[in-house]
């Protein structure tokens, strides 16, 4: 078992470095740099700048450059924000996006699974149309136009929710922000739990625990939810990618300073470090996450680990 | 069903983990909320250049000059100051009590140390050429500074109100290094203190204590809201989160204008909206027949009118109207109807050697922005119409256009904008100086050229103003690029707020307006 983490974590390594490398060329190779403005720097005062920075360097050079700052655990300053490093940026961002995410993923489970639950025992109702007509619109429509259409709503006409993020009352500011990157997960949750529950409800071993007169009740809870939630469970991985790649819409839209504003604001701006610093944390991120579930398919599956 | 309490159990812990309690602020201090637009990049003053970050700074520090709420020159730092007959010396002399934010006195020598610096190749500044025609600038005592001057500069007191000249305290800089410019470190000599930076969000200046004039300041705290996006600061003024706004978005002006009337402020600005032509190619390099034509053939009336709308001037000139001491020359055509000017550049066409069977071939380019693709389609179809030549569009991503233009390989005609760093209009000719940086076009006229040295000798303002005129005369007759309109600057302001003025430099200081009590 040790080994076989071991050896998947060695794996992960290269991985990691293929990432590191065409996000540098990626973020060099776009027109413009961090310090091009409509304003335009006269020569010297430009080749200056671009000597403090370092990126009047050959492209490899400053690779290497890069590299062991990273090594050192220094992912450099922002070319942008010069008053900030990349790390204060990312440690600045990263809790507000930590705690979007949980929330949005904790509300479409709990929201998807009791709606797909509900319907598939009310199958072919009034209620399941209904709910499964909200789950697809909700698949259908767009972060970016959910949310300024919540805020219309909600916000400027009904006035129970702030419009904004930026010094605004405590919790009620997350609402908007959660429930729009939530929408569309609870709609894929709750259309996997309904096909799967009227699947379980269908089988052999739900028949005999009916025939032994179990309410429906009992019946759910102790004997069909559980692996009615398989599917779901699978699906939490891509859930997850979704809701990072989600926060980077709504995280735009609500103007809430977490780190996919600054990862869309340094591609803008061509920050080359801010850019390549919240690449490289994503990666890292998701390679680990990708790890931890290999490692427990692995510990629940044997078969996994002798492949 | 063991998973369902334990979500619950999340839920409600994050929930808990969320809340921070409403952000109040108690009853007896004063809050003002403004709308910033984008994050400014810095508020070292040396390494910043955005308008956010200089309004920014204007509130944390100040210089020797500052501005009145209508855009009049008046004492900063400096409370009076002399000018040599040759107007090349001139003597400040420093408030006696101007003060740091942590109680030291500003004195002459905190302006040396930051002109060095702003000079220093070390600090990497974006202005660092700003005080180019200042040759020395010493400190004779504490409380007097000596600016001497390379050449008459009539717009040193302009300058002197920009961040840039504004003064460091070396003690501070010495002490935190580069990383001075933070919350609980930066030292201001304005009217407010920088005391939390959220990146991405918000900025929080309170009063500062130690201000020399902190009895007129009236309200104690500014929150600079970051909102790039302007229908969501526009939301946010209307629900009462946002006192002032950075914009008005373009799409729904007329909606904003009839629903707040007098709270919408516009006011005309000192920022030119242009299409450049790549003069270092063809079509246009040598034939002035065909550059304006095209320049001609635009109906500004109708742009600003149908288009833009939010009250801009078209452009007959490079340099905007109230720019101090100066009258800008018009395009030769400036007083014809649109439909005399057509005919003409119809003519001018032809020279040019175009006609139906040979019609111009041209790319236009402009980077993404709804109104910069409303003009261009608009312009794409007056130019279809008069003169019978469909002008491909090309939208960029706005460092992919920046990037070409600098090239001058691919570009034929493309969007851009000047604004004025100081009120004056060498400020706008400069640029198509053949040596500037900034002249995009690739614009070179030894004539143009000469007449701004000219003007640059001059010590009579009079006579400096006329070769200025002169020069910007013969640079609208070569036609190196089609100013389309002047911006106005759009704010929407609460009707409880006093102090606001509305001027051509679009600066707001926070340090002058008020909050009027509730009826």
């Amino acid at each position: 078992m040790l080994r076989y983490a071991l050896l998947r974590l060695l794996g992960a390594i290269p991985t990691l470095l293929l990432v590191i490398v065409l996000a540098f060329l990626m973020v060099h190779a776009a027109p413009g740099g961090p310090f091009d403005a409509e304003r335009v720097l006269p020569s010297d005062v430009a080749a200056n700048i671009e000597a403090a920075y370092h990126i009047d360097e050959s492209l490899a050079r400053q690779f290497m450059r890069y590299m062991s700052g990273l090594a050192r655990g220094d992912m450099g300053p922002s070319y942008r924000y010069r008053d900030y490093t990349v790390a204060e940026l990312i440690g600045s961002g990263l809790p507000l996006s930590l705690q979007i995410g949980t929330l949005a993923m904790a509300l479409a489970l709990l929201v998807g699974v009791s709606a797909g639950s509900v319907a598939a025992l009310k199958q072919n109702s009034m209620l399941d149309r209904i709910v499964m007509s909200f789950a697809m619109t909700g698949i259908s429509i767009p972060v970016f136009v959910v949310a300024p259409v919540l805020v219309l709503l909600l916000a400027v006409k009904m006035h129970v929710l702030p419009a904004g993020w930026s010094g605004t009352a405590g919790a009620a500011k997350f609402v908007l922000p959660v429930v729009t990157l939530a929408l569309p997960q609870i709609a894929y949750i709750a259309r996997l739990t309904r096909a799967s529950m009227i699947d379980v409800l269908g089988s052999d071993f739900i028949r005999t625990a009916r025939a032994q007169g179990l309410g429906t009740r009992t019946l759910i809870r102790v004997h069909a939810l559980k692996p009615a939630m398989l599917p779901v469970l699978s699906y939490m991985g891509p859930a997850i990618a979704a809701i990072l790649t989600g926060s980077v819409v709504v995280e735009e839209v609500f103007s809430i300073p977490g780190l996919g504003q600054f990862f869309v604001r340094g591609a803008l701006n061509r920050d080359y470090t801010l850019v390549l610093g919240i690449v490289i944390f994503y990666a890292t991120l998701i390679i680990s996450l990708n790890l931890v579930v290999d490692i427990l398919y692995a510990t629940i599956d044997p078969r996994v680990r002798r492949r | 069903m063991k998973s369902m309490p334990l979500l619950l159990l999340i839920v409600a812990l994050s929930g808990i983990v969320a809340c921070g309690g409403p952000e109040k602020a108690s009853d007896r201090t004063s809050v003002l909320n403004r709308g910033l637009g984008t994050e400014p990049e810095s508020l070292d003053a040396h390494k910043s250049r955005s308008v956010q970050a200089a309004a920014v700074l204007r509130d944390i520090g100040e210089g020797l000059i500052s501005y009145t709420t209508t855009g009049e020159l008046t004492s900063g730092a400096a409370e009076s100051w002399e000018i040599s007959d040759d107007r090349l010396t001139y003597t400040f002399h420093l408030k006696p009590n101007a003060k740091w934010s942590n109680g030291d006195s500003v004195t002459a020598e905190h302006f040396v140390f930051s002109a060095a610096r702003l000079r220093d190749p070390a600090t990497a500044a974006f202005y660092a050429q700003f005080l180019g025609d200042v040759s020395t600038l010493t400190a004779a005592d504490n409380e007097t500074l000596l600016i001497n001057l390379k050449r008459p500069t009539p717009y040193l007191l302009s300058l002197l109100t920009h961040p840039a000249t504004f003064p460091m305290h070396p003690g501070s800089l010495a002490e935190y290094g580069d990383g001075f410019a933070r919350p609980g470190k930066l030292l201001s000599n304005g009217a407010y203190v920088l005391t939390s930076w959220v990146p991405g969000s918000l900025l929080t200046l309170n009063r500062n204590m130690h201000y020399w004039n902190n009895a007129a300041t009236a309200i104690d705290e500014i929150r600079y809201h970051v909102q790039s996006l302007v229908a969501v600061e526009l939301s946010r003024y209307r629900v009462g989160e946002l006192d002032i706004t950075s914009e008005v978005p373009s799409d729904t002006f007329q909606q904003v204008k009839n629903e707040y009337g007098d709270q919408l402020h516009i006011t005309p600005e000192q920022n030119v909206y242009y299409y450049g032509y790549n003069l270092t190619k063809e079509p246009f390099g040598d034939s002035l027949e065909l550059r304006q034509a095209l320049s001609m053939a635009i109906d500004r009336e109708l742009l600003v009118e149908k288009i833009t709308s939010r009250g801009e001037a078209p452009a007959y000139s490079w340099v905007p109207p109230g720019v101090e001491n100066y009258e800008p020359p018009e395009l030769s055509y400036a007083t014809l109807s649109q439909e005399e000017r057509n005919k003409i550049a119809q003519g001018l066409y032809k020279t040019a050697g175009y006609d139906e069977e040979n019609p111009l071939q041209l790319e236009l380019r402009y980077n993404t922005s709804d109104t910069h693709r409303r003009i261009a389609l608009a312009i794409q179809s007056m130019w279809r119409d008069v003169l019978g030549f469909q002008v491909t569009l090309i939208n960029e991503e706005f460092q992919v256009l920046l990037a070409n233009m600098r090239d001058r390989e691919v570009t034929q005609v493309f969007r851009s904008s000047w604004s004025g760093d100081y009120n004056d209009a060498y400020a706008f000719l400069g640029t198509l100086q053949s040596e500037n940086a900034a002249n995009m076009p690739g614009y070179a006229s030894e004539e143009f050229d000469a007449l701004l040295e000219q003007a640059a000798e001059q010590t009579d303002l009079d006579r400096r103003r006329l070769y200025l005129e002169e020069a910007e005369r013969v640079m609208l007759a070569d036609h190196p690029a089609i100013p389309i309109y002047f911006y106005v600057s759009k704010h929407l302001v609460k009707p409880n707020i006093a102090g606001w003025g509305d001027n051509v430099l679009d600066y707001h200081y926070s340090q002058h307006l008020s909050l009027k009590a509730a009826e």
